[in-house]
């Protein structure tokens, strides 16, 4: 990404890490517990579903379904320049692992509920930040 | 004992609501706003401030976001000489309206008599000429260096989704997505709240809007235009909360709190919950309504919630008082919900168009309109049943309330 522009970033902590920076090698990384399979996020200390505390890190695929968006106009906040379009995907891997981003390299017209997206990072590298966005994909 | 024995509410009353004045920006010291009300309510409910030996308030004392609260449990206590035997001031609870909830229970299970509830807002003196940028995260120029954020906002702030308008508006549209919702239908929320706040004196925006008005507004986060949003303000309100068998002490035939709804069922976040179309006002509906013999066509004002008009739209739904996914249809045109309609709806202009007392003010709403007090705004047909719903998002709470004969 050529310009990267400012964003309010993540206190970096052992629990949320291997989310922010897994982009550093361009992978989109959560938490996944080792008992049961069950991917969670926001991180958390133990597996919601069984109660394990035996929680991996792994990396899915980045592929992601659009649940719903907003086309942003306000500018609340230093930050991308309106307009720009906040989104809550679904990831590929688990009926309920989804997430807030932006949806970015897309034009607003296009935009679809249900349409295929993929992970890109906007990279903050002096402050060790890699951003998980998504962008259009194409259909499987 | 039949389950409903056991609803517990039903041992409170609000014996009183009082108001500060209420403005866009009043520049008033916060405190004296929040003490007026509370006077207010007090006076109206014929008791002293020797009576009352409870305090119950949202969100509690709190310096940031400006404006936010203007004044704690401990001002009020303090500035009233107060002699208290229960209190409260709490942000993580059922909505706003869980404070007057929690003073229900507190007064049912014998710890205090009277509960003085209160919520105080300085918004819009706080955000001055800057808007609400003014008091976003990072916005403003508080500047100095690169803040970092933790907590719930660290899943959305990095997105530049620092407000809950962005935050309802993706559900929104998940709505019009899966229900064919349209922005001429969310409009109606809007429109009423205006053509009700033109008969309240205390509304901030009073001027006539029309369709037109609402569809050429500048976009906010779409499908959410600047019409979908409330207007921050200044003033307090205050309502008391009574034990039941105080009432031949009261000056006038309190409000029955018949049955509350606090329930949230699913994760407790703005987007991780299971269904992006209701919220939790979704669950909190269903178990106020499993508390009561009444049922919801007995319900002859709604005043819910509506920092964002689609909030409203959800409490519509959750409440029973349209299907789920119906309540575009069920507001469509308006004259459903206008104050001679079957359902009149945020009789003294919501939030949008008088102000965000932040939950409280629908609270009062219902009680003025309950007591036959409206005055010019007053629903026709002396009416005894009324809700009042306060959040959106992650909480909600509401009230089924009954005037006393």
């Amino acid at each position: 990404m050529a310009d990267v522009p400012f964003r309010i970033l993540p206190r970096i902590t052992k629990r949320n890490e291997h989310f922010w920076q897994g982009g550093r090698d361009g992978e989109l990384r959560f938490q996944r517990c080792r008992a049961c399979g069950y991917y969670l996020h926001p991180p958390a200390v133990l597996c919601p579903k069984c109660h394990s505390k035996d929680i991996g890190i792994e990396t899915v695929s980045g592929r992601a379904e659009l649940l719903t968006y907003s086309v942003n106009y306000q500018a609340w906040m230093p930050g991308p320049e309106p307009p720009y379009v906040l989104a809550i995907v679904l990831c590929a891997e688990q009926d309920d692992l989804r997430l807030t981003t932006n949806l970015v390299n897309c034009d607003i017209d296009a935009i679809e509920i249900g349409m295929p997206v993929r992970v890109v990072f906007e990279p903050h590298i002096d402050e060790e930040v890699w951003i998980p966005l998504f962008e259009p994909a194409e259909r499987a | 004992m039949s389950e409903l024995d056991l609803v517990g509410e039903r041992r409170a009353v609000i014996s009183g609501a009082g108001q500060s004045d209420i403005g866009r920006r009043l520049h008033r010291d916060p405190l004296e706003l929040t003490l007026d009300a509370c006077l207010a309510a007090i006076d109206d409910a014929g008791l002293t401030t020797a009576d009352i030996d409870g305090i119950s308030t949202y969100p509690g004392g709190m310096e940031t976001p400006p404006g936010f609260s203007g004044a704690g449990v401990v001002e009020v206590f303090d500035a009233l000489r107060l002699n208290l035997n229960w209190w409260t001031g709490a942000l993580e609870l059922p909505s706003q309206l869980g404070a007057v909830i929690d003073a229900c229970l507190a007064v049912s299970a014998g710890l205090a008599t009277h509960v003085l509830c209160f919520r105080s807002v300085f918004e819009g003196s706080a955000q001055g000429d800057k808007g609400r940028a003014a008091v976003m995260p990072g916005g403003g120029g508080r500047g100095g260096g690169a803040p970092r954020t933790s907590g719930f906002m660290e899943w959305t702030l990095p997105f530049s989704a620092p407000s809950a308008a962005q935050w309802i508006a993706m559900m929104a549209m998940r709505h019009f997505h899966e229900y064919g919702t349209t922005r001429e239908q969310l409009a109606q929320i809007a429109l009423n709240a205006r053509k009700n706040a033109a008969v309240n004196p205390k509304a901030i925006y009073t001027d006539p809007m029309s369709m037109d008005d609402y569809l050429e507004a500048r976009m906010i986060s779409s499908p959410l235009c600047l019409y979908d949003c409330d207007v921050p303000c200044d003033g307090g309100t205050a309502v008391i909360v009574s034990r039941v068998d105080t009432v031949p002490d009261l000056r006038k035939p309190p409000i029955q709190v018949e049955a509350v709804g606090t329930a949230l069922h699913g994760r407790p976040s703005w987007d991780q919950f299971d269904d992006l179309t209701t919220m939790a006002v979704r669950d909190a509906g269903p178990q106020l309504w499993s508390r009561t013999e009444l049922v919801p066509t007995d319900v002859q004002l709604a005043e819910m919630y509506d920092g964002f008009s689609f909030i409203t739209m959800c409490w519509l739904e959750a409440m029973g008082f349209c299907g789920k996914g119906e309540s575009g249809p069920f507001v469509e045109g308006g004259e459903r919900i206008a104050r001679d309609g079957v359902l009149p709806l945020n009789t003294h202009g919501g939030q949008l168009s008088s102000g965000r007392l932040h939950g409280f003010g629908f609270i009062h709403e219902a009680c003025v309109q309950l007591w036959g007090e409206a005055g010019e705004r007053q629903v026709p047909g002396d009416p005894e049943v009324g809700v009042a719903c306060a959040g959106g998002g992650p909480m909600a709470g509401a009230l089924l309330l009954t005037r006393r004969r």
